[in-house]
């Protein structure tokens, strides 16, 4: 070891004691306080986004101002303590609530979002072999397949989490995605100790997962803790509220009287119903999920 | 398909945390693991309302008997072919615990993705079918699970349906697993005889397995303890960015073990250089007062300008860790291709990484074998010890002194091929320098020195713009050319109009210009020539990276000729555009140069003629190595 002489006396003062005593009492623990759950997860979280910023050389979130993406955008701004420094990217369908929006363009401002809303193509454009709510499902795909090619990202930060659906389960923190945006299941490369293949192949880009090991009832009670604002489609209007928001024509509501995030929690808690059981095209076919994870539709 | 029932955390206001363990569980394919999870998920009430029937309905839709696996089988192609093919991350709870298990497959193909599962895991329980008995996967699992450090392992028995329940079965693979297992230093936690499709000893005995005295799959689960203690280790804070957003130098990166605070005093290694923690950042709420303990992802800021870079730890003075360029780790090998002695490789140990070279293949085993063959490479599937030279130093733990920094993975183009343990760090050893040429070139370096009577080396000119980087760098070419060398120059403003064409000036623009021309300088010096690099190259982090890359063969020279000389001699005419205000983010107005502090050579143009600038370097170089003297005795240059 090296040390280098530190001659100024000046520098080996300590820090006086902060003046307020609460503080002051935290000042002198000698034992950190303990992380819970969501500590755990958040700093996993940040963990991801810096290693992300720090090995690739184009990146952006992809914003589908749902819960989950709210949640990562505040992880990030968190991992980089305030301002999150690559663009937040909306692929536009075009037919999202309106409250979406609404949100969409007063916190983009808020949160001083470098945004880029981008089109999808209309649905003629896309394979009518599929069922109609995953042909509209698919305008996203090709929304995004536009996006890359006009910004040449090299990362693109999404939202899944495991316990969302099965396939996804399977997915990577740092996932290869291929020239066409499609996912080979079969051939992801290992990833152990937080450690990610951070180089896809020429003209591939990356998937990144920050919320990977979230659950939702986690995102629920980390946007109660943080206060994070949510759209309030969530929570229950004459009966019904809606558990997770994709396009209006394909996302039904379900049946609820929970009007907080306290109370979703414990329906959360008691319920079996899958979260993603309002969306029309996960009953369309048994695989056509499966057909449009394959495709690089998230 | 919706498979998997979120857990949600108690809703009660304090939140009682129940501890977390995290599960895989591995063994041979066929011997049922996906038949006790589908089992476990029914037995602890996971599943979906109407999801059994459900598949019950597809199952005889689609001809098949309905099988405890299909539960997890999401994928098409997996119903299709029968096997588990990836990774699948299940919750469920017992008792007292929230498991999270991970499903990891035995067939030997998906191996990768085995080892992404039992990376995490905290546990193990390892299934043997009572039938079949301990079989190469069971051992080569048991063994990858050693090598992992898990060292909480539950032996299921499983099948004992078709051993009609026998107790000496049972005792005989349980013998035969506890022998094994015991030989790697793991005590496995429990033995448990079960069936998994009929549901013996999964959540409950039954008569059938009555002479069976000890716990049920979910008890011995809901006993299983989640590793931690790493508070109590030395601090250890490995740097993944420096950020300045704001007018705050922030010091990133997560606390894999120990604490910290503000006011501490902490060391940068592998340099060496103390400073004190200014404050310990945060957003909304900035300046945390309390301890940060091991987990946290944190943010400094220090109260001394240091140069710091991802990849440094940050510690405590008299716990650093060690600094190395040599060390020695058990592996397992992913790659198709052999590791073999000589191999280069790129090592990764947390966010610090270094190009390495296999220095010696020690042991190269495979683990399925009960004894192990000396073998010249670690197959894929293989493990071994290996010890490795790092052209680059890293600061690390051995694996039995930090868990978390004494690990690191290899990566072979761009992606990971492998990973293990670090057994040991050997301090003060000799790195094979970068100036051995690799082993494409038909040549050796003592050819060329011998016909150029110079080594290779990367000349860098920095300085601001019109301060006689290239009018040097030329002079200093046609004198080594002159001298039978081989000079090749390499200007900053010429290769950014065919190369670094792609590139602007933004910064990190200009780090990637700069890393490609010390990349591409530095393979000219190894190859014998002596790249004289010229360009303004104003960020030190990006001249220092410079460093790195060519190590042992860079000489840093600073044309420090003062600014108002510069611009009044503006041969461009870019200082008068620039004032103008019609080119922004040039040096020298607006963006700043930073200073060199450790220059080989300073040189200040506006003091001497072009002849002695170039007699200076050309000194310099004689003295520092590069440069032959007239009198060429080549035995003492080998």
């Amino acid at each position: 070891m090296h040390l280098l002489k530190d001659d100024s006396a000046a520098d080996r003062v300590s820090k006086p004691a902060p003046a307020d005593p609460a503080r002051a009492q935290e000042f002198s623990a000698d034992v950190a306080p303990s992380m819970d759950h969501l500590d755990q997860l958040e700093a996993q979280s940040i963990y991801i986004f810096r290693e992300a910023f720090a090995r690739l050389k184009k990146i952006a979130l992809l914003w589908s101002l749902g819960k989950d993406s709210n949640v990562m955008i505040w992880l990030a701004r968190k991992a980089f303590f305030g301002k999150m420094p690559f663009p937040a990217l909306h692929v536009d369908t075009g037919k999202k609530f309106p409250e979406m929006y609404r949100f969409r363009d007063h916190y983009g401002k808020e949160w001083d979002l470098d945004l880029r809303v981008e089109p999808c193509p209309p649905i003629d454009a896309v394979d009518p072999t599929l069922p109609p709510a995953a042909r509209s499902a698919a305008r996203k795909t090709e929304g995004l397949k536009m996006a890359l090619a006009k910004y040449g990202f090299d990362g693109l930060i999404a939202g899944i989490r495991r316990d969302e659906e099965a396939t996804r389960a399977k997915e990577r923190v740092f996932s290869p995605r291929g020239l066409e945006g499609n996912w080979d299941v079969r051939d992801q490369p290992p990833e152990f100790w937080d450690h990610f293949n951070a180089s896809p192949p020429q003209g591939a880009h990356l998937r990144i997962h920050p919320i990977l090991h979230w659950t939702e009832a986690d995102i629920w009670a980390y946007t109660k803790r943080e206060n994070i604002p949510i759209i309030p489609l969530y929570l229950a209007r004459n009966g019904k509220r809606y558990r997770s928001l994709g396009d209006q024509d394909i996302t039904n509501p379900v049946a609820s009287n929970a009007s907080n995030i306290d109370e979703i929690l414990i329906e959360l808690e008691q319920t079996k119903v899958p979260e993603r059981s309002g969306r029309a095209l996960d009953h369309e076919t048994e695989d056509a999920f499966e057909r449009l994870r394959v495709a690089g539709y998230l | 398909m919706n498979m998997i029932v979120t857990t949600a955390p108690p809703a009660t206001p304090n939140g009682t945390t129940r501890p977390q363990v995290r599960i895989v569980i591995v063994g041979h394919v066929d011997h049922g693991k996906s038949t006790l999870v589908g089992r476990l998920l029914h037995e602890t009430g996971s599943l979906p309302e109407g999801k059994l029937d459900m598949l019950k309905a597809v199952s005889a839709r689609r001809g098949m008997p309905f099988e405890w696996s299909f539960l997890l089988d999401a994928l098409q192609t997996e119903r299709d072919q029968g096997i588990t093919i990836d990774t699948t991350q299940i919750r469920f709870r017992t008792n007292s615990r929230d498991i999270v298990l991970i499903d990891a497959p035995g067939h030997a193909e998906f191996l990768r993705n085995m080892i992404t599962g039992a990376s995490q895991a905290d546990g193990a329980v390892l299934i043997i079918d009572a039938l079949e008995g301990v079989r190469d996967q069971t051992r080569r699992h048991g063994y990858l699970l050693h090598l992992l450090g898990v060292k909480q392992v539950a032996v299921v028995v499983n099948k004992m349906d078709r051993v009609d329940f026998s107790v000496d079965r049972f005792n005989a693979i349980s013998d035969e697993i506890s022998a094994h297992l015991n030989g790697l230093g793991v005590t496995p936690t429990a033995v448990i005889p079960i069936s998994a499709r009929d549901g013996d000893g999964v959540a409950e005995r039954t008569d059938r397995i009555g002479w069976y005295k000890g716990p049920s799959v979910v008890e011995a689960l809901d006993r299983l303890e989640p590793a931690r203690a790493l508070e109590a280790l030395p601090l250890r804070l490995p740097v993944q960015a420096i950020y300045k957003f704001d007018d705050r130098r922030i010091v990133a990166g997560r606390i894999e073990s120990g604490n910290l605070i503000a006011g501490d005093e902490i060391v940068i290694m592998p340099a060496g250089k103390i400073a004190r923690i200014k404050s310990v950042e945060s957003w909304p709420v900035t300046s945390v007062a309390s301890r940060q303990g091991a987990g946290r992802s944190v943010g400094i800021t220090l109260d001394r300008e240091l140069f710091i870079e991802r990849g440094d730890i940050v510690a405590h003075a008299g716990s650093a860790p060690r600094e190395t360029r040599r060390l020695r780790a058990r592996i397992f090998w992913l790659h198709d291709k052999p590791l073999a002695k000589g191999d280069q490789l790129l090592v990764r140990c947390g966010p610090k990484e270094s190009r390495a070279t296999v220095v010696a293949i020690e042991k190269a085993v495979d683990p399925g074998e009960l004894s192990s063959t000396e073998n010249k490479a670690i197959g894929r599937n293989h493990v071994g010890e290996i010890d490795v030279s790092l052209s680059s130093p890293i600061a690390t733990d051995p694996y039995t002194e930090n868990p978390r920094t004494g690990r690191l993975v290899i990566e072979v183009s761009g992606r990971i091929a492998g990973g293990g343990l670090v057994l040991s760090v050997d301090a003060g050893q000799r790195a094979v320098p970068v100036d051995i040429v690799p082993v494409e070139s038909a040549l050796r370096p003592d050819e060329r020195s011998a016909r150029y009577r110079h080594n290779g080396a990367v000349v860098w000119l920095t300085g601001l713009p019109a301060s006689g980087k290239s009018t040097l760098a030329k002079a200093l070419e046609r004198r080594l050319f002159s001298h039978g060398g081989s000079p090749i120059l390499l200007d900053g403003d010429t290769l950014r109009a065919g190369l670094n064409s792609d590139l602007g000036f933004s910064a990190a623009d200009r780090s990637e210009n700069i890393r490609r021309l010390a990349e591409v300088a530095t393979h000219l010096a190894r190859n014998g020539h002596i790249a004289i690099v010229a360009a303004v190259s104003p960020a030190r982090e990006d001249r220092a990276a410079a460093r790195r890359i060519a190590d042992t063969a860079f000489r840093e020279i600073h044309v420090a000729t003062p600014a108002e000389v510069c611009e009044e001699r503006d041969p461009k005419g870019h200082y008068k555009k620039a004032r103008a205000g019609a080119l922004a983010s040039f040096t020298g107005i607006g963006n700043d140069y930073e200073k060199p502090d450790a220059a080989e050579l300073v040189i200040d143009t506006s003091k001497r003629t072009v002849a002695e600038a170039t007699d200076e370097v050309e000194h310099m170089l004689k003295t520092t190595g590069v440069l032959f003297d007239e009198v060429v005795d080549l035995a003492a240059n080998i």
